[in-house]
């Protein structure tokens, strides 16, 4: 049956089992700067082994974050007098540093319809790695591309030894040109220009060397998936044959193979005859971690349907729906609006779904879909105030949620940049609330000057460590929200107590 | 570099640009790497330039596949056989490479070398590089290894056959389902190396593992190797290894698991011999012409005719036949379209009897379907149809058929139809034509829309070489130069075009008489198009037509046009008349 959870935020939470604390923070803003809209995260993903982690902008850049592992050279390194000022927790956490970033997107005009198409990054997803090199796919509304994140660094230094020492075997080929000057002397300058040539940029556009060596990654786009979705893209799921993805706009799934972008597969289309008879759309599709069959997909109703994609071709036929059979107090104005689920994941034991809608964070059982097994109210007491968030449109915003890799534990935002955590099965079902505020006993730190907006690196690459020590409240119940403030995209790192959370333009990092 | 012979400076040039930081250049070196190895010397090419590109393996793809494709060719240029092995080192980097279509170019090759090699190298440097690949850290190093043993594996010595197979069992369960994809695709090409030993016992267990895969993408592949797999054994073992797994793969739950078996099925039928096929596939068979998902029928109608080549005619009959009669009144046109597309190559298999009796009213059906796409695969084979049902009984269904086409209002069913007149202009003799399809072929010189009209003048050109000149003046010429007083200028062009396309095949003759004259009239229209189409048509009549001609009609016609107030038409009318000044000039 289900756990259904009381809205009552009296009482303690230690439900968790763990603290959260401020781990790092990445794009910081200068107070009283204002956040550009470009710079807005937009989207965040993890890779399957936790060592990198992909933020994509509005601007249409993907920012890659590298897990340095550096715990131990941490300690090596770190004068002593620093490492005890470090909180022992920080140290076993993994800790990331800005790697490189790329302009995945740009804004794009449809004539034929008419219609501007933003540079907006919608959904990252890191594909299977091989070698040195990371493959992520970045969508807009419209437009899927395959990027190669490439780490050159080691090569260049080889490079920079050939041409240095000309003595090795292959010494006609490593000579310098035979014909005129005006090869480039060694590797070194040659990955300059290939750097721009990719735009992919460098430190603050100073090249000097050692800026150079640090940021060597090349990221090339190896395919584009274009021109096979009508309406907006909100989904892409990798499947666990690691072959295929299928993407997924407002009425429609597609399922392509991941080696060719020429043709893809419909295999989910919502679209009614007839617009006027609209009456659902998709909000999220996945496929199940490890079972290749299946794909589950949200709705506007709040069902979520589970498809067998080896019945047929056309899974229009969903295998499973999930849906909320009580209903959940009086019906309103508003039911139907705050019934949209927002975003929807997998659990890694592919037993369980994690759905999130307007009020609530529900946790299902693939075998039972008359109800969620547990549901965690989010923030109860805006439920009087629905009518002024309709209003501001603020009842639209998409809340994101993540699920832990190991175990049911699962966070999910809200507004005031809270971050809200919850764990299945331990009985207290109120979860732990931190604020995800950056400002919050925040040393004045003076930035250096306005950056070049677009052209050069954004502002995720000035990210500097921080301890942190933030205000820690377990009650949702704080009357007074700040609107423009939300937490809406998050993830989790699939093996560390570790939550990634955007928060605005800066990526904030929260261990346990 | 003054010493430098002068022959050897495009090598260094070529050299240089291997180094170069233009992609282009790079490539167009690698391109040429071969004429750099034959500058270099057999010797040098092995100290240096081997090495070198055994290094430089972190190219752009485009560089990398180019280089992998190259090497695939080299073994004359390190100095033959018994220095292969030195090439292995370069293509085994890029056997790890990300990009897939680098992998298979650089797998390729390396088969390419390692089937040349001598015994002693195989089993001393390149089997070495194939384990090396197989226990590779990256799956796309190992996924580059499954495509390599069926080389190496005939030129092993005993005990390390042992230890092959061994890892390639281990492939066919390795974690990341690419290599298990990798495994079950080259399973066939390796079983057929393997010794019939073997065969039955590790290759066949090998195989069962690929079949219950999690993964529905190896378990399709699995399917795919049981038609080879099941040619190299024995009947009997077939039947009793290959076949249960194919039966159970033809009610496997995934749809495109059976799709694939509904692919392959036909292929089988062989290797199990008759018994087996009757007992046991064409029951499946059967199964899958009736399966639930549209596709998995489309695939199984796709192969009747091949299936029933295989079984003698009065299983076809019986059992095959009446799920023909299904599938041509198929909810899905997909699957009516399929069967369209095969159902006369039946006709020689069942006999004239079985096929009147039983084909035609099918066949009769799918001519009357409601979808365009049907109806026009029935025409494209009509000649096999004719073949077997004689041409009165074709007409007679036939007939409202392509008239049907003919008025569609999709424009490329009609375009689809015009390109089928000739051949069944050939096929249903001239009476029947000139009864029947002239005045269709007139009609669409008039088509709204215009590749239907291009579309149609060509057509008419094809009937003139195919019934002769002869017929097409009495049949088409009258027609075609009736329009050319069309009140519509578009459709005067049409004409022109078709009379310009007309003209060599009926010869000069024609040409002068009555072709001409209505082109020189037409260059008096009022529309500068159809003027400046009329100095282009009389440019391609040059070379048809007598010297006389030209200098009587052609060239006073033009000089009228060179001074057109219409700047293009003054254009193309010297372009006719300096045309005609240099055939005067050349002959």
């Amino acid at each position: 049956m289900s756990l259904s959870v009381s809205s009552d935020c009296s009482s303690s939470s230690s439900s968790a089992a763990l603290e959260w604390k401020f781990s790092q923070v990445f794009g910081d803003k200068v107070p009283g700067e204002d956040v550009q809209d470009i710079d807005i995260i937009s989207a965040i993903e993890f890779d399957k082994t936790g060592n990198h982690l992909a933020a994509g902008d509005r601007g249409g850049r993907v920012v890659i974050f590298e897990d340095k592992g550096g715990k131990d050279d941490m300690i090596e390194f770190t004068p002593r007098k620093e490492l005890e000022q470090l909180d022992s927790v920080v140290s076993k956490h993994p800790k990331f540093q800005y790697k490189t970033e790329f302009q995945s997107h740009e804004p794009e005009f449809d004539y034929l319809k008419s219609i501007e198409i933003e540079e907006k990054i919608n959904k990252v997803r890191w594909c299977a790695t091989t070698n040195a090199s990371s493959f992520i796919l970045s969508a807009n509304d419209k437009t899927i591309k395959l990027w190669k994140v490439k780490d050159r660094g080691k090569k260049q230094v080889k490079e920079m030894d050939i041409c240095e020492s000309v003595s090795s075997e292959n010494s006609l080929l490593a000579e310098k040109s035979f014909v005129g000057g005006r090869n480039l002397a060694n590797g070194h300058s040659l990955e300059l220009t290939k750097n721009m040539e990719y735009g992919v940029s460098s430190y603050n556009g100073i090249h000097n060397k050692i800026a150079c060596l640090e940021d060597t990654t090349l990221a090339r786009c190896q395919r584009v998936y274009a021109h096979a979705h009508e309406f907006n893209i909100n989904s892409i799921s990798i499947n666990s044959d690691w072959e295929t993805f299928l993407s997924g706009d407002d009425l429609r799934i597609n399922l392509w193979n991941l080696e060719v972008s020429n043709q893809c597969f419909n295999i989910i289309d919502m679209k009614p005859e007839n617009m006027d008879d609209l009456i659902e759309m998709i909000t999220a599709a996945e496929f199940h971690p490890f079972h290749c069959n299946l794909l589950a997909y949200s709705s506007s109703r709040g069902f979520i349907r589970l498809v067998d994609m080896r019945q047929s071709a056309l899974c229009d036929r969903a295998a499973r729906i999930l849906k909320d059979e009580k209903s959940q107090g009086p019906k309103s104005l508003f039911t139907e609006i705050i019934a949209s689920i927002t975003d929807m994941k997998f659990a890694n034991d592919g037993r369980h779904i994690l759905s999130r809608d307007y009020m609530n964070l529900k946790l299902w059982d693939l075998h039972m879909d008359a109800s969620p097994v547990a549901t965690f109210r989010i923030h109860e007491n805006l439920r009087p105030k629905l009518c002024d968030l309709y209003n501001s449109d603020a009842i639209f915003d998409k809340f994101g949620c993540c699920v832990a890799g190991d175990r049911l534990t699962f966070a999910t935002g809200s507004y005031s940049n809270l971050l809200r955590v919850f764990a299945f099965g331990t009985g207290s079902e109120e979860g732990v609330t931190v604020t995800a505020n950056k400002n919050s006993n925040r040393k004045p730190h003076v930035q250096p000057t306005t950056r070049a907006r677009r052209s050069s690196l954004s502002n995720l690459a000035r990210g500097f460590y921080r301890q942190g020590h933030d205000n820690h409240s377990t009650t949702g119940n704080e009357l007074s929200y700040d609107f423009n403030s939300k937490l809406l995209h998050l993830a989790w790192h699939p093996t560390a107590s570790l939550i990634a959370c955007a928060v605005g333009n800066s990526l904030l990092m929260y261990s346990a | 570099m003054a010493t430098m012979n002068e022959s050897l400076y495009p090598v260094l040039v070529l050299i240089d640009e291997l180094k170069n930081e233009d992609v282009h250049l790079r490539l167009n070196s690698i391109r040429r790497l071969s004429t750099i190895a034959r500058a270099l010397g057999e010797e040098r090419t092995r100290k240096e330039l081997i090495p070198f590109l055994s290094e430089n393996n972190d190219d752009e793809d485009e560089v990398l596949l180019a280089m992998a494709e190259e090497l695939g060719n080299f073994v004359p240029h390190v100095g033959g056989v018994e220095h292969a092995s030195v090439l292995l080192a370069p293509l085994e980097g890029l056997c790890s490479v990300e990009e897939t279509s680098v992998r298979e170019k650089a797998v390729e090759s390396l088969g390419r070398i390692g089937s040349q090699m001598r015994e002693l190298d195989l089993v001393e440097s390149f089997i070495p590089l194939m384990k090396r690949l197989a226990a590779g850290e990256w799956f796309t190093a190992r996924v580059s290894s499954c495509g390599l043993f069926h080389i190496a594996y005939p030129g092993a010595p005993e005990a390390l056959r042992n230890e092959l197979r061994t890892i390639y069992g281990q492939l066919c369960q390795d974690d990341m389902p690419m290599v298990r994809r990798a495994a079950a695709t080259n399973l066939g090409k390796f079983a057929a190396t393997v010794e019939p030993s073997h065969l039955k016992t590790d290759i066949i267990s090998m195989f069962k593992d690929l079949t219950k895969d999690d993964q529905d993408s190896v378990r399709l592949l699995a399917v795919e190797g049981c038609a080879s797999l099941g040619k190299l054994l024995e009947p009997q073992d077939c039947a009793s290894e290959i076949l249960p797994a194919i039966i159970s793969f033809s009610q496997d739950k995934s749809w495109r698991v059976r799709y694939m078996v509904a692919n392959q099925l036909h292929e089988l039928c062989e290797a199990v011999g008759q018994e087996a096929t009757r007992m046991d596939l064409v029951p499946a068979y059967v199964q899958l012409l009736r399966d639930n998902e549209a596709e998995v029928r489309i695939a199984a109608a796709g192969k009747v005719t091949k299936f029933c080549q295989i079984l003698n005619p009065e299983i076809a009959v019986q059992h095959i036949l009446p799920c023909v009669k299904e599938l041509s009144s198929d909810s899905s046109q997909h699957v009516r379209s399929a069967l369209a597309s095969i159902i006369m190559g039946m006709a020689p298999v069942l006999g004239k009897d079985a096929t009147v009796e039983q084909l035609l009213p099918i066949f009769l059906s799918l001519l009357k379907d409601e979808f365009p796409d049907v109806r026009l695969n029935i025409i494209s084979k009509l000649d096999q149809v004719n073949q077997v049902i004689g041409i009165d009984l074709l007409s007679q269904a036939l007939l409202p058929a392509i008239v049907e086409l003919a008025e569609d209002r999709h424009w490329r069913v009609r375009l689809a139809i015009i390109e089928y007149i000739p051949l069944l202009a050939s096929q249903l003799g001239v009476g029947f034509f000139d009864d029947k399809l002239g005045a269709l072929c007139m009609k669409w010189l008039k088509d709204k829309v215009y590749s239907i009209r291009e579309a149609a003048a060509n057509n008419v050109k094809r009937l003139a070489e195919e019934f002769g000149s002869e017929w097409a003046m009495h049949h088409i010429i009258p027609q075609v130069l009736e329009m050319m007083n069309d009140n519509h200028y578009l459709y005067r062009m049409t004409i022109l075009s078709a009379i310009s396309l007309l003209a060599p095949v009926m010869g000069s003759e024609i040409t002068c008489s009555t072709l001409l004259p209505v082109i020189i009239s037409a260059s008096k229209d009022r529309v500068p198009n159809i003027k400046f189409n009329v100095a282009k048509v009389l440019q391609s009549l040059i070379p048809i037509v007598d010297y006389s001609v030209v200098e009587n009609s052609i060239r006073p016609c033009l000089v009228e046009l060179s001074d057109d107030p219409d700047v293009d038409v003054r254009y193309y009318a010297n372009q006719a008349l300096q045309a005609i000044d240099q055939v005067m000039m050349s002959s």
